[in-house]
């Protein structure tokens, strides 16, 4: 058994650190409070070929492990979430074409989306559609080589930058019926028929996007289905798998920024002649704190190594790390918060922005109710 | 990052698991309700060379890594966490510090009684006055011709009674604190080592526990372990992978606590469908599974770090911190799941909620472990 990182890994942490230290991180606080899509970030992360991380050299990438991916997005997060979103929602739209796409399919767009010319996204989710995302209502009927689609998603992150949104929509002709109806789509903002509606205000990762989109008798030729007729929802929950220890790290990341501002500012800020990092009270909370963190990155790193070597039970490792990080990642950073005092409650420390960028982490991507029952069916079936 | 079993440890796992299914289980309650000491199991263990698990081949043991040790520990615990921590001090911190800093002399003379279970081991740091802070213990070592004169007394030493060997920390400069400390191999028919009544405790029950009192304990200068004032640091460096043991202890026990909760939750109807299907019962049951999880992996993080001869004192405290602070919530949790069931005695959450208690306190207070924590957390 070896926790260590690989050599890849560890030079890809050291080269996204040093970036983000220097050219992200200064950056961050002005992100938040424009809320506006920080394209320079996006621009010097193509450029490093950071957005090349999720593909593998054959379709442009530079590395295609999932686990390098986490450390990339980990190293982001700790200094500017709505930065690391860029990567993670890059690999996110782009999972789908990679899991469920032909060869031709996988040419045709993932070369692009590594070099970071084009930007992707994931369209699942719709106003009535959330945790029970099967039952989503846009649909797509066919019409000899097209289907015509039309429906809305909501939440969508990214979505009003995205060349490429995968979208999901039912394929059935009519009704309710279930989840097995469900096809996966690429489709480009060029195609007509799609609209981008508003833009969501959030309590935080305010720099990245969150749109409606609005589909209207929008043609989507046949090839562009990803797999077959109906193989959509499985896909869906196939993408999943890969892409909540992201959140994960996400959260990590999250984490071990606002732990270390936290101890820098405890062994810096002085009261009662002493710094307060000697005072135990703050010592035990800073030590809770890093042990939630080494916990959090068990799990996420442990989620990764399954996905790298396609070991059994990906379902749960990835939710467990998903759950169990975003968790930690709240209670961090409201420590966090809470170590730094009147400080860190006001918007001239990062602590605050954190604390309201983990918030979302417990909720996209399968809210943590979800992961629950999703852990607890992949239990209760492992003992039957 | 290879987060995967060798063939080697997973046999061990095997080994062990079979073992534990079929010998300790049957008899864990009978353990816990009679308070007898199950001599009969540590026998069998022996047998399967578990004794000497970290003990290197050369001398009679099995030569196998804290990974390893810390499976063996974990599927013990499953079932019977006071045999569990029975076989776990003695392989850890009653029979590494001779591994470690034992002379070759030494090591022949202790280590293949201790691997192949003719002799237990015990380790005697705590005083009733120096618990948390062990520096400022009281135990004197006084110079005499040949040896010296062992004068004080220990408090809560896991095997007392039961051993044959007694790693024992005294002073040999009073009032110099940790710098004065030695440590001594007492053998357990020492004629000035006298063990108290055990203790009657919460759980563990099984697990001799009492005072050992040295008297006039004369022991040679050849058994000494270590040199003269290095004692305090071969304590640590025993707690430090002893914390391996106790971490695993703890994960073995919220495991054997889910295992349970969810073959009940199963079976047990209410409303008409089992109460595994009742969205509270699953939340619980997802909680429980992920910080076992994590717990696992911290530990076993900690045993690769150890045997890989890294820096693992952190990761040691805080996979103890964390899996035992775990083991409490989850076997109460458990409990909870089988309701009014799981308050009797017929059934064995009760104990487990006992049992867990102590791992949250014995091997430092996990107060003591956030002390640790924080230290490494300064110096990084």
């Amino acid at each position: 058994m070896d926790f260590a990182l690989n050599e890849e890994q560890q030079q890809i942490r050291e080269l996204v650190h040093d970036l983000c230290l220097e050219r992200v991180e200064p950056r961050a606080a002005a992100i938040d409070e424009s809320g506006e899509f920080p394209w320079d970030i996006k621009d010097l992360f193509a450029k490093h070929d950071i957005l090349a991380i999720p593909f593998t050299p054959d379709y442009g990438g530079v590395s295609g492990s999932a686990l390098t991916l986490l450390v990339a997005i980990e190293e982001i997060s700790r200094f500017c979430v709505t930065s690391s979103l860029i990567l993670s929602v890059q690999s996110l739209g782009s999972l789908p074409i990679w899991l469920g796409g032909t060869d031709e399919q996988k040419r045709k767009y993932l070369p692009l989306l590594a070099r970071g010319e084009q930007l992707a996204a994931f369209a699942l989710t719709e106003s009535g559609s959330g945790s029970d995302a099967g039952g989503m209502r846009t649909r797509a009927i066919k019409r000899g080589d097209t289907y015509v689609m039309n429906g809305s998603k909501t939440f969508i992150t990214g979505g009003s930058v995205a060349d490429t949104v995968v979208v999901f929509a039912r394929t059935d002709q009519d009704g309710d019926t279930p989840a097995r109806d469900i096809s996966a789509f690429v489709v480009e903002k060029t195609m007509p028929g799609f609209k981008v509606g508003k833009l969501e205000k959030k309590m935080g990762i305010r720099g990245s996007p969150t749109a409606q989109l609005f589909f209207e008798d929008m043609p989507v030729p046949a090839a562009n289905r990803l797999g077959k007729e109906g193989e959509g929802f499985k896909l869906a929950m196939e993408v999943l798998d890969h892409s909540r220890p992201a959140i994960a790290a996400q959260a990590l990341g999250i984490a071990e920024g606002a732990f270390d501002l936290a101890r820098r500012y405890a062994g810096e800020r002085r009261q009662f002649g002493k710094p307060i990092m000697e005072f135990q009270g703050i010592q035990f909370m800073l030590a809770d704190m890093a042990t939630q963190i080494e916990a959090a990155r068990a799990l996420t790193y442990a989620a990764g190594d399954a996905l790298d070597h396609d070991r059994p039970g990906i379902t749960a490792g990835s939710s467990m790390a998903k759950l169990f990080a975003s968790d930690t990642a709240m209670r961090v950073t409201t420590d966090a918060v809470q170590i730094l005092g009147g400080y860190g409650y006001l918007r001239d420390f990062p602590a605050e922005r954190m604390m309201r960028d983990a918030k979302i982490t417990q909720i996209y991507e399968g809210t943590n109710e979800i992961q629950r029952l999703v852990i607890a069916r992949e239990v209760l079936k492992e003992k039957a | 990052m290879d987060l995967s079993l060798t063939p080697e440890q997973q046999e061990i796992r095997k080994l062990v698991r079979d073992f534990a299914e079929r010998e300790v289980k049957p008899r864990a309650d009978a353990i816990d309700h009679s308070g007898e000491f199950p001599r009969d199991l540590v026998e069998r263990a022996a047998e399967l060379g578990l004794l000497g698990i970290l003990v290197p081949e050369a001398y009679g043991g099995a030569g196998l890594d804290h990974l390893s040790f810390a499976i063996f520990v974990e599927e013990i615990a499953r079932y019977s966490a006071s045999t569990a921590g029975i076989l776990d001090v003695h392989a850890s911190v009653g029979t590494e510090p001779i591994v470690l800093f034992g002379t070759e002399e030494q090591k022949h003379r202790w280590l293949p009684d201790l691997a192949q279970g003719r002799k237990l081991a015990a380790f005697a740091l705590t005083e009733p006055e120096a618990g948390s802070d062990a520096a400022h213990l009281k135990t004197t070592a006084t110079r005499q011709s040949g040896g010296y004169l062992l004068n004080g007394s220990k408090i809560f030493i896991t095997n007392a009674g039961e051993a044959g060997l007694y790693v024992v920390m005294a002073t040999t400069r009073p009032g110099s604190g940790a710098e004065g400390i030695t440590a001594f191999l007492v053998g357990g028919d020492n004629p000035g080592l006298k063990v108290g009544p055990r203790f009657k405790k919460m759980g563990l029950n099984g697990s001799a526990i009492a005072e050992v009192h040295l008297e006039n304990c004369a022991v040679a200068e050849a058994d000494r372990l270590g040199d003269e004032g290095q004692g305090f640091r071969i304590a640590m460096r025993a707690l430090d992978s002893g914390r391996i043991g106790i971490s695993a202890q703890a994960v073995g026990l919220a495991q054997g606590a889910l295992d349970d909760a969810v073959a009940y939750a199963k079976e047990r109807k209410q409303f008409g469908k089992p109460i595994a299907e009742l969205q509270t019962i699953q939340n619980k049951i997802a909680d429980m599974a992920v910080r076992i999880r994590a717990a696992r992996w911290m530990t076993w993080k900690a045993a690769v770090l150890c045997d890989d001869g890294r820096p693992f004192i952190k990761e040691a405290s805080m996979a103890k911190l964390f899996s035992t602070d775990a083991a409490m919530d989850i076997t109460l949790d458990a409990l909870q799941v089988f309701g009014g069931y799981g308050y009797l005695e017929d059934y064995p959450m009760a104990r487990r909620v006992r049992d867990a208690k102590a791992c949250q306190i014995y091997e430092g207070t996990n107060q003591v472990q956030r002390v640790v924590i924080a230290r490494e957390l300064v110096r990084a």
